[in-house]
């Protein structure tokens, strides 16, 4: 009885806030657009009983994820968003992964400090971060005044509204979503380990890559699905940094909403970029399990 | 009848030492971890390190297996200097004290990992893991990871790859330290068959001085960076060269007196009232120096009546520790000392007639106790 309750409110939390919605948004992305408030129908009128569900039923179809496939700015919108983010993701792993592996190399009593410098960023919220970018990357923005002053360059770079800033925004912004599971494997490595391989006849470079990064490869994987699959269906990056030609799958599920005001078609590209994020999303999970069964 | 030849590489003038330690000190900062130190270690040997934490002996290892160099001094292994000479290129290899076993490789993979870093080829290599895991019985679990066996296996493990490159030096950090005592004793005895049958020079580092006593054809007892006394086992327990050696290896009585020659025999005023003790040494005493006599509390007999033994002193039981196999009596002298005497209960059903606060008389004979300066 007791397990049961102690179950129940994990589930209850799941079906609260993702089933429910899901369901609302599933639901109205079978519906037509209309001029209405809400702007789609059938509506469902609880009043008219077992024959107004029946009707309500019989009004729900997939033509939207049908005009999906007729327009070929999704299918562009989605690949490009997988493009990015999976740019971003190595691009973060690649600097990621030496910032983690020195912290862990560092002196014990540096190790908080310098973990409180990673996670301190998140204090600020996330738009001014990311407007403080766009004063960077202006075309008179500091980034180019100090490249224009040092004499680098002697013609501002256009780098804002360019896909560039949105490596930049993105990388910038999932670093530390990186970093953390690179580091927390790292930390918990013995580095006798280490000295046994080189002991058994290593190198100090191969015995990191025959031991440093298959220990430390739960906290990689780990990394890259966190850096992923938030960046698949990022906007506010996009639409601050990014120009008329970052086509991201994010941006355009909200021009769908908020422009058009085409909800049904809006919902069914949010309901396929879920189905899309679920398999990442299980994957990331397997590695999770399998790292607590080797620890366990 | 044939006498067997005693392995005793280190009497041997003609022999020439594996590993020589040569004026070695280490600093770390102010520490000084090992003292100006000078030792010879000879091809064969099982040599243990004894000492308390922080004594000397894990730095003395480390510095064999390259990963400390030495502040000054130099250590060579087989006439070569090794003082630039890295880990992975030493012929040399180490069992950690942690087993250090790659977790995510199984045991085959963990004992095969130094064989791939040669040229070996792949024939070689399963030959020789193959023969490591029968040598060390592991057969059963080359495919599983080393989180998948218990630690006697992991220990076996361990001890398996550092013995598959057939090293010239085996250095073994604490390595039954996480065993329970049965098992423990059980490999103290696979390690020393082990040791026997690849002729492998072992050098283990312990402070566990049951497991040096048992293992090692020669034992150095370390303190504060300096080895104290290096002997075979027999000798460090029976001749001790220090109060310090004695005290560290088992159970010892020390009384301070005074010597005083008197023809072969020493006698030690130690106490107002008390009768001299008469032992034998070979060390020279002067006249009326400060001596320390240390003697085992087996070669102490305890009896109700006075026993005709050259050295007997009167006193009281204050304790008594029952140990199944022997019995310790503790026994206080009018004077205050506290003499520990031990008998083996070789029945059964014997009526153990001493008790508390019982008269007794403590005795032993004048070769059973040692003479030492310091």
């Amino acid at each position: 009885m007791r397990r049961a309750a102690l179950i129940a409110v994990p589930y209850f939390w799941l079906l609260a806030l993702f089933l429910v919605p899901f369901l609302i948004v599933m639901k109205i992305s079978l519906s037509d657009g209309a001029l209405a408030i809400p702007p789609y129908t059938p509506q469902l009128d609880i009043a008219e009983g077992w024959n107004g569900l029946k009707t309500f039923l019989s009004e729900l179809d997939f033509e939207n994820f049908v005009f999906l496939t007729t327009d070929d700015l999704y299918w562009k919108a989605y690949l490009s968003s997988f493009k990015i983010a999976l740019i971003s993701t190595s691009l973060a792993l690649l600097i990621g992964y030496p910032i983690a592996y020195s912290m862990a190399r560092a002196a014990p009593e540096w190790r908080p400090t310098l973990l409180m410098l990673i996670i301190l960023p998140f204090w600020t919220s996330f738009l001014i971060r990311v407007y403080a970018w766009m004063g960077i990357l202006a075309n008179e923005g500091l980034l180019n005044q100090f490249l224009l002053w040092t004499g680098i360059i002697s013609e501002p770079l256009t780098i804002l509204n360019t896909n560039t800033a949105v490596y930049i925004g993105i990388v910038y912004t999932y670093l530390p979503f990186m970093i953390l599971p690179i580091y927390s494997a790292l930390e918990k490595m013995d580095d006798s380990l280490l000295e046994a391989a080189e002991d058994l006849g290593c190198s100090r470079t191969s015995a990191f890559w025959l031991v440093t990064i298959p220990l430390s490869k739960t906290g990689i994987i780990a990394g890259c699905f966190l850096v992923f699959i938030p960046t698949l269906g990022e906007f506010v990056i996009p639409s601050l940094l990014g120009g008329s030609q970052t086509l991201m799958i994010g941006k355009v599920l909200w021009e769908e909403f908020f422009n058009n005001r085409d909800w049904p078609v809006a919902s069914a590209v949010a309901i396929i970029l879920l189905l899309i994020l679920i398999i990442p999303i299980i994957l990331f999970q397997r590695n999770e399990q399998k790292q607590r069964e080797m620890e366990g | 009848m044939a006498q067997q030849p005693v392995f005793a590489p280190w009497d041997d003038p003609t022999q020439t030492p594996l590993i020589t330690f040569q004026n070695v000190t280490k600093r770390f900062g102010d520490f000084v971890a090992i003292d100006d130190l000078t030792q010879h270690i000879y091809e064969r040997e099982f040599f243990a390190l004894l000492g308390p934490s922080g004594c000397g002996k894990t730095t003395m290892m480390r510095m064999l297996g390259g990963f400390e160099t030495p502040s000054e001094g130099k250590i060579s292994i087989s006439g070569r200097d090794m003082n630039k000479v890295p880990p992975n290129k030493r012929a040399v290899n180490m069992m950690f004290q942690s087993y250090a076993l790659f977790p995510h490789l199984s045991i085959y993979e963990n004992i095969a990992f130094g064989l791939r870093r040669t040229d070996m080829d792949k024939d070689a290599i399963d030959a020789r893991v193959a023969e490591m895991l029968k040598l060390t019985r592991l057969e059963k679990f080359a495919r599983r990871k080393p989180h998948q066996i218990s630690g006697g296996q992991r220990q076996r493990v361990a001890l398996a790859r550092s013995l598959a490159k057939a090293p010239k030096l085996l250095l073994l950090d604490e390595p039954l330290g996480a065993l329970d005592k049965k098992l423990r004793q059980d490999t103290q005895f696979e390690l020393m068959d082990i040791q026997e049958k690849t002729g492998t020079t072992f050098v283990i580092v312990t402070h566990d001085q049951e497991e040096a006593m048992t293992v090692a054809s020669r034992v150095a007892v370390m303190d504060e960076g300096r080895i104290i006394q290096v002997a075979t086992p027999d000798a460090i327990y029976e001749a001790p060269n220090s109060t310090y050696v004695a005290d560290f290896i088992g159970d010892v009585n020390i009384i301070e007196g005074k010597a005083t020659r008197k023809g072969d025999k020493t006698h030690i005023a130690w106490a107002e009232g008390q009768p001299d003790i008469i032992g034998s040494t070979t060390r020279d005493f002067s006249e009326g120096q400060t001596c320390h006599f240390a003697i085992r509390p087996e070669k102490v007999a305890i009896s109700p009546d006075k026993p005709d033994a050259p050295n007997a002193l009167h006193g009281k039981i204050l304790d008594i520790a029952y140990l199944g196999n022997i019995s310790t009596y503790h026994v206080e002298l009018p004077t205050g000392h506290i003499i520990k005497a031990q008998t083996a209960n070789t029945r059964r059903l014997a009526r153990r007639s001493l008790t508390w606060e019982d008269d007794v008389w403590v005795s032993f004979t004048d070769t059973a106790g040692v003479l030492l300066d310091r």
